[in-house]
């Protein structure tokens, strides 16, 4: 049987996530192609709506990933996501997922090579937890 | 509702897309995908015959959405809904996938690269279904521009505008305009003075009608967005008045108290109330509030007591100025790396280790030592060595070459040969001479009997070995070129140290929201086709602030960001995004929430009708969508983000 090979859906932030990841290509920074970048204009755009209907649709991560809070072109979008994260992070809890598939980074768009560490890294975690409990339900 | 008839362009990026990823294979399943009457794959789509393709076909196939695959959109969205304009489409029914960076340049596995970018495809035609058109409208600007940083970037960028008739207000926080530049004393490569040449431009700003100078001023706050910035400026208290002021220095001279001079970099005193230098601009005293014994003790007054124009003025305040711009200049510098931070060079612990700026000032005639070249002790030296990279080009300090220090290394030593008989000794790890009339300097510098010796100097000592290193101090490094470690005895140690990011360069960006780089100063909005703008519009920066660069560079990007301004504002409207939040007001219930977390003002809650609901303000929403998300109703969207479009694309990425 192939390798489990985790789904990750990344929510970044057009200012400085998605700069980072665009930088990692212009600089040929490789990581695991797991990963699908869904752009945002900021991490604060983020409703919790669109990170459960990624779990609903059998996403075995999520990723909400934007700007550090000093670098926001919105000035606190980083804080408001941060606390929509809070609050989203418990109801995943009682959902039954495991509070790893849900990961909140902040990533400047100077900073490709955390970028792609990160998706590594995640990929690998994800590998070791298994594919999402919702995968199988979506598919009726 | 009309039918929704979506073309689909895969770009093969010459071999940048093609060279991994299959790109007829996801034209040929673009083709299959539910609403998609056309797709193709071509080898440029941002070439002229690449954008003609889709402009034919919205025409023949009466195209109502338009998907292209190829590099970010960062860089080429705004190309592809221009072709979609120009054959009469809404360009916000265009939706642009990202398969180059996102994908061909981050795999090489072909067939994983190829699913990939299908997924990416997928979702870019889900979600362009949902895509509305927009209507893009335009309100008048304000012509003024604010440019930040009186050195001799922001004197360029103030002049270049003002000389087109266009109101500039420029801040410095300093007393005087002038910047590093002012404390210079000869440029390289030519030897030109440094005075001579920024002294006139100075005095025209100073003089210019168009021209609004805010000395020891700084911004404090910066509302709206391009064309209309609304800007807070706190213009700090001298304790003189500027209009009384003649500049006389009679003040400075009878201050009973002296301090050392920031300008003078140390070596030199200055008064409490003072004149930074003799050719600042604005040409007024200002009074140093921590060090006056007035303000700290309550007595003295002297300056009060010996000034004919009665312009002291203990009382003044400090002022806010609200002023409003079309455009920004950032132009805020560079600080000197602190060569103390590298204690092994024994800078503030040997007296004749000096860094740059410090000699620069010795060498400058009108300096503190009237351009004589002296040790502490007031002797010439017979021997110095210049230390290049001193924090740059180290992984434990700077990472990059700070562009200027082996220039203004060679004039050191072409100086010291001219004054004095001094042997001299630049000690580097690579000469980097590459300007216009740089490699000339180098060889006449060469030809001059300087010595050089390629190493990185490890430590300076005053610890002797033999009897000829007595009294010296002792550069230690490893010759590379020789392959053995040397010893080389000097009575002055001259450190070049590295150009970076101001302290407050986090807290500058912030106020303007631009982002930064690694490295920690300003970041362009494109490396090489936007080197001056930044990530936010109407806002752009020139000069050291945007990294290392010399005086020639530096007023090049001045005048380049002056042009970018000016393009800015002499258009006389600007487009308003229509990418910004708005209410379905059958279904707010006027809750507020909105309102509480918008740190824009935008959304108010208004009573229209008789009916209480919510309202956005289009002047002030950026469009960052936080009031979206907490709308508990589902009232307040942002356009072209819509929850739709945005679940669309999560459902087509997931439901293979």
């Amino acid at each position: 049987m192939a390798e489990f090979e985790p789904k990750i859906i990344a929510f970044c932030c057009n200012w400085c996530t998605y700069a980072a990841a665009d930088i990692a290509g212009t600089s040929r920074i490789h990581y695991p192609a797991n990963v699908r970048i869904v752009r945002v204009m900021c991490s604060g755009m983020v409703d919790p709506i669109y990170i459960l209907k990624a779990f609903e649709m059998g996403a075995d991560g999520v990723l909400v990933a934007g700007c550090h809070e000093a670098d926001c072109h919105y000035l606190n979008g980083p804080l408001k996501c941060d606390a929509m994260f809070e609050k989203l992070k418990k109801v995943v809890n009682v959902l039954g997922l495991e509070e790893e598939r849900l990961r909140r980074e902040m990533i400047a768009a100077a900073e490709a090579p955390i970028f792609a560490e990160l998706i590594e890294e995640m990929v690998k975690q994800l590998k070791k937890l298994g594919p999402s409990p919702f995968r199988e339900r979506v598919k009726v | 509702m009309e039918e929704i008839k979506v073309g689909v362009y895969i770009c093969h990026c010459g071999l940048n897309i093609a060279g991994t990823v299959d790109v007829e294979e996801v034209a040929r399943y673009a083709q299959g995908l539910p609403s998609v009457v056309v797709a193709r794959d071509y080898r440029y789509m941002c070439s002229d015959p690449g954008q003609a393709l889709i402009k034919d076909d919205i025409k023949n196939f009466g195209l109502n959405r338009v998907v292209v695959a190829s590099c970010s959109p960062r860089m080429h969205e705004p190309t592809f809904r221009r072709a979609c304009q120009d054959a009469g489409l809404n360009p916000y029914l265009f939706e642009h996938a990202n398969i180059r960076e996102h994908c061909s340049w981050v795999h090489d596995d072909r067939q994983i690269a190829t699913e990939k970018a299908k997924d990416l495809v997928r979702a870019a035609v889900r979600r362009v279904y949902y895509h509305e058109p927009l209507e893009i409208k335009e309100r008048p600007l304000n012509p003024n521009v604010l440019v930040v940083g009186g050195g001799i970037a922001g004197i360029q960028a103030a002049l270049d505008i003002a000389n087109g008739e266009h109101r500039v207000y420029l801040v410095e926080k300093e007393p005087s305009i002038g910047g590093h530049m002012a404390q210079l004393d000869r440029t390289f490569p030519t030897l030109d003075c440094s005075e001579c040449i920024l002294t006139p431009k100075m005095t025209e700003v100073g003089q210019h009608p168009f021209i609004t100078l805010l000395a020891y001023s700084e911004v404090e706050e910066v509302l709206g967005s391009v064309g209309n910035f609304k800007v807070k400026v706190r213009k700090k208290a001298r304790y003189v008045d500027e209009e009384k002021c003649t500049g006389c220095g009679v003040c400075e001279e009878k201050c009973p108290w002296k301090v050392d001079s920031e300008f003078e970099v140390g070596i030199g005193k200055r008064g409490v109330i003072y004149l930074p230098f003799a050719q600042a601009i604005p040409h007024v005293a200002t009074i140093d509030k921590e060090r006056c014994v007035y303000f700290l003790k309550g007595k003295c007054r002297a300056c009060e007591k010996f000034c004919d124009a009665k312009a002291i003025d203990f009382e003044q305040e400090d002022e806010i100025i609200e002023l409003e711009a079309g455009s920004i200049i950032l132009t805020t510098g560079y600080d000197l790396f602190d060569a103390g931070r590298i204690p092994q060079y024994g800078y503030g612990r040997y007296d004749n280790v000096l860094t740059a700026l410090e000699f620069e000032r010795m060498t400058c005639a009108a300096g503190p030592t009237e351009g004589k070249i002296l040790l502490r002790d007031g002797r010439q030296p017979e021997s110095a060595a210049i230390i290049h990279c001193v924090g740059s080009r180290d992984e434990n300090y700077h990472e990059y070459c700070s562009r200027v220090c082996c220039m203004y290394g060679l004039k050191y030593a072409h100086l010291i040969k001219e004054n004095t008989q001094a042997e001299v000794y630049q000690m580097y790890i690579d000469m980097r001479c590459f300007g216009e009339g740089f490699e000339e300097f180098y060889r006449r510098v060469c030809d001059e009997g300087v010595n050089f010796i390629r190493g990185k100097v490890a430590k300076v000592t005053d610890v002797a070995l033999t009897e000829e290193e007595q009294g010296k101090l002792i550069a230690i490094a490893e010759d590379t070129l020789l392959g053995r470690i040397v010893r080389v005895p000097v009575d002055m140690v001259i450190l070049c140290p590295a150009l970076e990011p101001r302290s407050d360069a986090e807290d500058v960006a912030k106020l303007f929201t631009i982002n930064r780089r690694a490295d920690g100063f300003f970041m362009e909005r494109h490396v090489k086709l936007d080197p001056v703008a930044t990530a936010t519009e109407g806002v752009f920066i020139a000069g050291c602030c945007e990294g290392p660069k010399d005086i020639p560079d530096t007023v090049a990007q001045a005048s380049a960001a002056a042009a970018k301004a000016l393009s800015v504002i002499s258009r006389g409207r600007v487009v308003i995004e229509p990418t910004i939040a708005q209410v379905n007001e059958a279904l707010c219930q006027a809750c507020g929430r909105c309102e509480e977390i918008c740190d824009f003002h935008a959304p108010k809650v208004i009573s229209k009708d008789g009916v209480r609901v919510s309202s956005v303000d289009a002047a002030l929403c950026k469009g960052c969508g936080a009031c979206a998300v907490v709308c508990p109703t589902g009232a307040m969207s942002i356009r072209h983000s819509t929850r739709e479009q945005i679940n669309s694309m999560v459902e087509a990425l997931l439901e293979v």
